[in-house]
């Protein structure tokens, strides 16, 4: 059972509160993008054993997306963060690398 | 006008712990940014209470404001006054961006009265309900069974729970069975 901290409500939701979102961090491709991004953005999804990044919605809560942080083998969290973000924030990725040192997901390490 | 009617007209399923709808009652929901002044206000001078930090509900009586969110927020108050209400908002709101909807009759509000309230809660909802951790004044949005519902404690012994109106009925007998079932023990004084 996943128990995720929602940043906007303040409050540990259990994973039956929640919606999963798929990936987080992909990057938009939209006109001017060729067939090979368009592709890798609607399809190429990260696939990790390990650290990995997501979208959850707090759905039966406030009802905002957030991002979280957590291992997919241990179901450890490190941590969420308000979906207002192009990257993981620092203090995530320091809380991942204290952890899981030398950890890599995407372009992020 | 046609008489307005509560979604289970004040059905009542007594017992050790008593499953009771409350009847109608009035509830605006406002959205908008509400760290700004104005909406704050006017959410105070219609309830009288003063506006809820994240996670609570000050509710006096039949008036209250609820937080449902960070830019939304639950306005209670006797049926009857909610056009006046609305109009107040409005007039307050003019120059804002904002929505004020009035949703009394698409919900349903039912307490669940009785020494054993917090475990017949703590049955149907992934919430830590210990005492330690929710008290009087804490408010929180989840689920109730398979149906979405708010609920806030009036006291050591009573929750308010709202739902929408369309499930009350299930939410209604969801409580009910669960106090029939009696008390788990879990939540021990001490």
């Amino acid at each position: 059972m996943l128990i995720l901290h929602c940043p906007y409500c303040g409050v540990d939701a259990d994973e039956t509160d929640l919606h999963a979102g798929g990936e987080a961090h992909l990057k938009r491709q939209g006109p001017g993008s060729s067939d090979a991004q368009f592709e890798d953005y609607l399809f190429m999804r990260e696939n990790p054993k390990g650290v990995h990044f997501e979208r959850w919605r707090h759905v039966y809560g406030c009802g905002k997306w957030f991002l979280a942080a957590r291992c997919t083998s241990t179901l450890e969290v490190f941590g969420t963060y308000s979906a207002q973000t192009t990257e993981p924030p620092q203090d995530i990725k320091d809380a991942i690398s204290a952890k899981r040192p030398g950890w890599t997901w995407g372009n992020y390490s | 006008m046609s008489d307005a009617v509560s979604a289970l007209q004040g059905k009542l399923a007594p017992g050790e712990v008593t499953i009771r709808e409350a009847g109608l009652r009035g509830m605006i929901t406002l959205r908008g940014d509400l760290s700004d002044r104005g909406p704050r206000s006017v959410c105070k001078s219609l309830t009288g209470v003063a506006f809820p930090e994240q996670g609570k509900a000050n509710v006096d009586g039949e008036k209250g404001l609820c937080w449902m969110s960070p830019d939304e927020v639950l306005l209670l108050m006797p049926y009857g006054e909610v056009g006046d209400a609305l109009a107040a908002i409005e007039k307050a709101l003019k120059s804002k961006h904002y929505l004020a909807e009035k949703v009394s009759d698409a919900r349903a509000l039912i307490h669940v009265e009785g020494a054993f309230a917090r475990e017949v809660m703590a049955k149907l909802a992934p919430v830590d309900l210990h005492p330690g951790t929710f008290g009087p004044g804490d408010f929180r949005r989840t689920r109730l069974g398979q149906v979405a519902a708010a609920f806030w404690m009036r006291d050591e012994d009573t929750f308010a729970v709202i739902c929408f109106r369309s499930v009350a009925e299930y939410a209604f007998d969801l409580l009910a069975e669960s106090a029939k079932a009696g008390a788990v023990g879990h939540f021990v004084e001490g």
